[in-house]
């Protein structure tokens, strides 16, 4: 997994609450094999007009927008299905960091798999990124301090779960992890099975 | 009820760092689990349980005549690709020809595979459902999918208990689907995150297994991690009918083992919620998630009275998808098509639902209807019953079973603008098809609407 530590980048304000995974990346593009190429197809639908083209006035298809790696949305961000190929579409679009005052939980655990980083910020914090988003901002997510600021003064800091927290930092790749406990496994798997 | 089956699988736990739990059952599909096996085939990683590990064909599969080849040639590749994968590592497959093929969430309960006490996970959010057994089962992503096929094992905190208590008596005519419904809109989408919901009271005491596993899949659309309900005689009956009497050589001690799950008198919960079961009615949504529902005899909402500017904002953008203005009685609005099915509402008991209304009617002529069973063995049971011969001369198609138009990974999908009377769990933008609208209902909602051409209260139909 790529580590994470520190990111700065373009804000790109996306003004909805309970954004669902059907929207991140339409159904008729998970049929894939693969993990990758999924950014081409990111909001795909929201992305559109009705006759196919693009909207020039959603976030991603806006001009001030296209170095954007950091997207804030409204609550609940990543609800719906479980398919990984939502983070995988974020982070192949460009994006490091998702910034939102709540997230899906199997979404969230899915971001932390691919070190994309789901960011819990107060809901006032975000309202006034999304506000300051609009007028282009730029910001530092520092997940080694645990805070993110805009370089003009504001700073929040913000909560993560700390074994998560050296998780990413680290790039800690968990089956690796898991297989280091092998002896644990390996005794419960033999009582377990003498039972049954 | 949470605590002890964390307990019973808990491998390894250490201070400041998630536990290590054990996994009873793996399911797999062919959409999430492509990329999770070539991980394994990269880092040169066997499976380390085929024997609790099955997989099934769903997603993606066609429900037409199954003996042409799949047009879609990336269909085609997925499930391939899962044959070949559960050839080389040695997994169960239950391909798309085979008697026991069906959707995910259908199949493992009714082959007996999943029994009480047990942690299951499987890369859908739906895997919710089994949790009507008593089990521990959860949606997971592909990361997760390929850790557990290497180590059968997963790293996580336990999360927190909610108790639903559904007291009091439904009303006739109420479904376990409007249940869930109800309960959605009451808590809210995210209601329910972080937590497992065990749901108990004489409500639901008094359902069937059907109708718990309903209850129990769209536990993910209040946003809860896992839905569940204690082991009772109902859930004993429902399987010592479907487990091998040879997997069962002591069955006494296996049940006895079953009964000790249930949550003991007294214990405390991080979150409870008492809803009065007689003030659930017959449920329609009428916007783009499940927590917009409203019952059968309102009217559509108007943003107007929302809470907050946000949820204003996020209603006026709902109803401008669908399609729809404040304040016109939700009977009032037609419908194009109609689809009975998906891992929520496609068992026998749904069809049986759907057909009684139908009896002897014929679809409305603005209407295209389809019923798909949830799989091959409740397909050839409703046969045996007679009930695909009550659709079809109503005018309804019967299709081979699979996810179909739930989420529209086949050819099953509405045309833009087209309005759904839906049995599935999600009616989010384009979810059956881009432009789709889909109102989710009952399987007897369903088919009345077939029937009427619009919504209907069915309860009227039925003596």
């Amino acid at each position: 997994m790529r580590p994470f530590t520190s990111h700065t980048g373009q804000v790109v304000p996306l003004d909805r609450t309970d954004v669902d995974t059907d929207q991140i990346i339409p159904k008729q593009f998970l049929k894939r094999i693969e993990r990758t190429g999924y950014g081409q197809f990111l909001f795909y639908d929201w992305r559109r007009q009705e006759d196919g083209s693009l909207d020039p006035e959603f976030c991603l298809n806006r001009e001030e927008f296209q170095e954007g790696s950091i997207l804030v949305a409204g609550k609940n961000f990543g609800c719906g299905s479980s398919r990984e190929h939502a983070p995988w579409a974020l982070m192949d679009y460009g994006f490091r960091v998702i910034i939102s005052s709540s997230f899906a939980d199997i979404f969230k655990s899915n971001c932390y798999e691919n070190g994309l980083l789901p960011l819990e910020l107060s809901e006032r914090g975000t309202a006034r990124l999304l506000t300051l988003a609009e007028k282009s901002c730029t910001v530092t997510v520092d997940l080694v301090a645990q805070q993110v600021m805009d370089g003009q003064g504001w700073r929040e800091e913000f909560q993560i779960d700390p074994y998560v927290r050296n998780s990413l930092i680290k790039g800690l790749d968990r089956i690796t992890h898991t297989l280091s406990l092998e002896e644990h496994i390996g005794s419960y798997e033999n009582e377990r099975d003498s039972r049954s | 009820m949470l605590d002890k089956i964390w307990e019973r699988h808990l491998v390894y736990s250490q201070e400041k760092q998630p536990d290590l739990i054990y996994i009873d059952l793996h399911l797999l599909h062919e959409v999430t689990s492509p990329q999770a096996f070539e991980g394994l085939r990269t880092a040169k990683r066997q499976v380390r349980r085929p024997d609790l590990t099955f997989a099934t064909v769903d997603h993606n599969v066609p429900t037409t005549d199954r003996s042409l080849p799949i047009h879609d040639e990336l269909a085609r590749n997925q499930i391939a690709a899962l044959r070949e994968n559960s050839k080389d590592f040695g997994v169960t497959l239950y391909d798309i020809d085979s008697a026991e093929q069906g959707i995910v969430h259908v199949i493992a309960p009714e082959l007996g595979l999943t029994q009480p006490g047990m942690t299951i996970v499987c890369g859908d959010s739906h895997t919710s459902t089994h949790g009507a057994f008593g089990t521990l089962a959860f949606g997971i992503g592909t990361s997760q999918v390929e850790h557990v096929l290497a180590t059968q094992c997963l790293t996580m905190d336990k999360p927190k208990s909610m108790q639903i208590k559904l007291s009091g008596n439904l009303k006739p005519g109420v479904t376990a689907k409007d249940v869930i419904l109800g309960i959605i809109a009451k808590i809210g989408i995210d209601g329910g995150s972080e937590h497992v919901i065990e749901y108990t009271g004489d409500a639901i005491r008094n359902l069937s297994m059907e109708e718990r596993m309903t209850i129990c899949n769209m536990s993910i659309e209040a946003g809860a991690r896992a839905g569940m309900i204690s082991p009772d005689d109902t859930t004993i009956s429902y399987l010592l009918e479907r487990i091998k009497t040879s997997d069962i050589n002591n069955s006494d001690s296996i049940i006895d083992n079953w009964m000790e799950l249930p949550s003991d008198e007294g214990c405390t919960f991080d979150r409870v919620i008492e809803i009065d079961a007689e003030s659930l009615e017959p449920c329609v949504t009428w916007g783009t998630n499940p927590e917009m529902s409203i019952p059968i005899t309102e009217s559509i909402p108007d943003p107007q009275d929302a809470d907050s500017p946000e949820a204003q904002d996020a209603m006026e953008r709902a109803l401008f998808y669908m399609g729809l203005e404040p304040g016109i009685p939700i009977q009032n609005i037609s419908i194009d098509r109609v689809f009975i099915g998906s891992c929520t509402n496609s068992r026998l008991s749904d069809l049986q639902a759907a057909a009684t209304i139908v009896n002897g009617k014929k679809v409305h002529e603005n209407v295209k209807a389809m019923v798909v069973p949830g799989s091959t063995a409740i397909k050839k049971q409703a046969e045996e019953l007679g009930l695909h011969k009550i659709f079809l001369d109503a005018g309804f198609e019967w299709r081979e079973s699979g996810c179909s138009m739930c989420l529209g990974m086949n050819p099953d999908i509405l045309n833009p603008g087209e309005r759904c009377a839906s049995t599935s769990n999600r009616n989010f933008e384009g979810r059956q098809g881009k432009g789709g609208r889909t109102h989710l209902v009952s399987p007897a909602m369903a088919a009345g609407s077939a029937i009427a051409g619009h919504f209907v209260d069915v309860r009227e139909w039925l003596d």
